[in-house]
């Protein structure tokens, strides 16, 4: 067992792909991690030695990804709407199932807890269930006024979370689909008038493993949303009563939005900074308001996943660099 | 440049205030939405004949991406995650955002070769509104006081120049430089009628009616004697207020068939759309709509479907609907901006300015329908075939309108070409 500590995070491997990286994702085993890049490709890397694979058949850029839980299978939504399901052990990882799941960008996929569900969202702000083993849709329904931007189960099974370019976020009960309650995290939405810009939203959601906690994160204070000038800010929410009980900000960032947060454990959550400030690790906890440590990448970094079980950090960079950091000595 | 008119006195000495000037007798009147006489109108020689063309300007303001719109460049580099779709002609592709007005391709023709080589934002912006780069030395009119000075019957009793843009509106704008005061445009803001165009209830109409006819009194009397460019220009300011008071209707759309504001969508933009059609059914020879805001350095992607997707559902709504009601063949419809969006996609998702290789759209009027013109290479970094720029897409305009771009008014004596010499219409755009 590895003992974790945070404050002792490095780099340990960077690997390049071809163009800018978007996403990328670990496998449930932590051999492989998956990232995507704005040529529309995927890359498979070997975390033992950075040999990469790359997995073409997406017609636009993909901003989310997820392994079924055995890890022989990835899928993949990409902005044309399209879900594709990969045989990713392969030497040559193959497209075994493609769907055309949504209207315009899929912009969340889980997997559920027990593996049997696949949650996709997006622009076209309906959440659709598919059976994740065959691809099957088992529900589908409209939930957003605006686009959905992300998307959690619960770790009891039972119900899901989504969260809205408003700063809505909705509690769905999976077995009849009914909402259950709202959350308020309306100060992730930035609307700037001047600008005319709508801008913001819940980039993403991550519940603690205990499910006691929920947390969304993105930005906030907007004052320039055209000129990347808005700052991180990382909600967290009791899941008991939907209580917001801590807004995270952070001082010296001007330019920063929270692309991902990942729950390390019950005690800490982990999000990425990317904006103008920069690539930014950073560490929080239950009773401090800012963060308890932060972490600063060589490049921008544009989305985050965390294995915690071999203290690892991926993180996909603009600068086409895929980054594994340790987070040990 | 001397703006000055010549005229009985011979000078503008007797300039003075529009305040100073009605305050004796105190009065102010229904002028209140037509302040800021900025210059002063210059005589014209030779009568300049009117035709029944309409002109009506999108101005995307900050800058529209081309590759998000009329340029697409997929699966490249500088692609983007968006896709390019089918239209109505077929070979000419524009992007996914833009599905509705993709049904309208062959009414369109796309300029793809622009090349303004200007990233600032003002300065493209009176480029591409005048047709000229800005110097020193000289002020030029804008297109829609060119368009309102060459196209409008004064006998609309409505402002041949009007500009709708989001927020606040009211006043005049200051954009017909040698062309006078006449010129300059009236603002709308939003989608609202002008500000200060209804009489006060408190104010009854007999009242009302006295005030302006002793207003009318003391200003003869005084122009019997000291005529001016400028004291025309206020008289003029007047006027055309009441008139347009008169036919304030006209800026509501709430007065159109709900089916028809429905169509044109539930946001300001569609408003914007309808206020024009309106406004060129009775008369207004040029109307600028300000579509705000492209300027995405950014999180470019995410705006733009925001922006395009709204402009897409208002704009092909209003191509069609011209068309359908047989307008389009006498409106020249003009989409542009101050320059493009670099291919380059930046660190944040965003793309900076670029005025090296973008587009402009045209449609209706004497313009080819159903064509692109120019070029882009595969990244869309430079134009590779049918380069143009601000001065040509200017003289292209006139053209599209029936206007001999290659006159030139004579003001003070002096020879002034309506567009740049140096520049020349796109022929090839023109029918």
């Amino acid at each position: 067992m590895i003992e974790l500590d945070v404050t002792k995070s490095h780099v340990l491997h960077q690997w390049k792909a071809d163009s800018p990286l978007i996403a990328c994702r670990f496998s449930p085993t932590g051999d492989h991690c998956v990232s995507t890049s704005q040529d529309n490709r995927l890359q498979r890397w070997n975390i033992a030695d950075g040999q990469k694979v790359v997995l073409e058949g997406h017609e636009s850029w993909v901003h989310a990804l997820t392994f079924n839980k055995t890890g022989d299978q990835l899928v993949s939504g990409g902005c044309e709407g399209r879900l594709i399901w990969w045989s990713i052990l392969e030497a040559q990882p193959k497209a075994i199932r493609t769907v055309e799941a949504h209207a315009g960008w899929i912009r969340g996929v889980e997997i559920s807890p027990d593996g049997a569900m696949l949650v996709s969202v997006g622009n076209d702000q309906v959440i659709r269930l598919w059976k994740a083993d065959t691809g099957e849709k088992l529900h589908e329904w409209p939930a957003h006024d605006r686009h959905i931007y992300s998307a959690a189960f619960h770790p009891d099974g039972q119900h899901l979370l989504t969260g809205d370019l408003l700063g809505k976020i909705c509690v769905w009960k999976l077995s009849d689909r009914t909402l259950v309650r709202t959350l308020d995290a309306a100060t992730l939405y930035s609307p700037n008038k001047g600008q005319n810009a709508e801008f913001g939203g819940v980039r993403s959601l991550a519940i603690s493993p205990n499910g006691n906690e929920i947390y969304a994160a993105g930005t906030h204070k907007g004052s320039n949303p055209f000129g990347a000038v808005h700052e991180p800010l990382l909600l967290r929410f009791t899941w008991a009563d939907g209580a917001l009980t801590k807004s995270h900000v952070c001082d010296g960032i001007p330019g920063g939005l929270l692309y991902r947060t990942v729950a390390l454990n019950d005690a800490t959550v982990t999000a990425v900074s990317g904006g103008s400030s920069g690539g930014i690790l950073l560490f929080f906890n239950a009773t401090q308001e800012k963060e308890f440590h932060r972490a600063g990448l060589p490049s921008l970094a544009r989305d985050m996943d965390i294995h915690a079980a071999k203290g690892l950090v991926a993180t996909a960079h603009f600068d086409q660099h895929l980054r594994i950091s340790a987070l040990f000595a | 440049m001397s703006n000055r008119a010549r005229y009985a006195c011979g000078s503008i000495d007797h300039a003075l205030s529009r305040r100073r000037f009605l305050g004796a007798s105190g009065l102010l009147g229904a002028s209140g939405l037509l302040g800021g006489v900025a210059s002063l109108p210059s005589k014209v020689a030779g009568a300049i004949p009117k035709n029944d063309y309409r002109i009506v300007v999108f101005n995307m303001h900050g800058g529209l991406s081309q590759l998000e719109s009329w340029d697409p460049k997929p699966s490249t580099n500088t692609g983007g995650p968006f896709r390019a779709i089918a239209t109505s002609v077929p070979g000419i592709h524009i992007s996914e955002l833009l599905p509705k007005t993709a049904k309208q391709m062959h009414r369109l023709c796309l300029l793809r070769g622009v090349n303004t080589a200007e990233d600032d934002h003002g300065k493209g912006a009176y480029m591409m509104l005048t047709g000229r780069r800005q110097t020193p030395a000289a002020e030029y009119p804008q297109v829609g006081s060119v368009a309102a000075k060459m196209l409008h019957d004064d006998q609309t009793g409505l402002p041949g120049h009007i500009i709708i843009t989001p927020g606040g509106g009211g006043g005049r704008g200051n954009e017909a430089a040698y062309l006078g005061p006449k010129f300059n445009s009236i603002h709308l803001g939003g989608d609202k009628p002008p500000q200060n165009s209804s009489k006060p209830d408190a104010i009854a109409q007999e009242a009302e009616d006295r005030r302006h006819l002793l207003r009318r009194k003391i200003n003869e009397q005084y122009l019997s004697q000291r005529r001016s460019a400028i004291t025309d220009a206020y008289t003029h300011s007047y006027e055309q207020a009441l008139k347009l008071m008169e036919r304030r209707e006209v800026f509501d759309v709430s007065k159109e068939p709900q089916a028809a504001q429905d169509k044109y969508g539930n946001s300001e933009l569609g408003r914007q759309c309808l206020v024009a059609r309106r406004l060129l059914e009775n008369g207004v020879s040029f109307v600028q709509i300000t579509h705000s805001n492209y300027d995405t350095h950014n999180d470019n992607f995410n705006f733009h479907i925001e922006q395009v997707g709204e402009f897409d559902l208002a704009y092909a709504t209003f191509i069609e609907d011209l068309a359908e009601r047989g307008m389009l063949e006498k409106t020249l419809v003009v989409v542009l901006s101050e320059f493009g969006r670099t291919p380059n996609i930046n660190l944040y998702y965003g793309r900076d300015h670029w005025s090296k290789a973008w587009s402009v759209a045209m449609a209706g009027a004497k313009v080819v329908p159903g064509a692109a013109f120019g070029q882009t290479n595969k990244e869309g970094t430079e134009v590779i075939d049918g380069q143009v720029d601000h001065g040509d897409i200017f003289h292209t305009i006139l053209r599209g309108v029936g206007v001999d771009s290659s006159q030139s008014l004579i003001v003070d004596g002096r020879e002034l070409p309506i567009a740049d010499p140096a520049a020349e219409p796109i022929w090839k755009v023109l029918v």
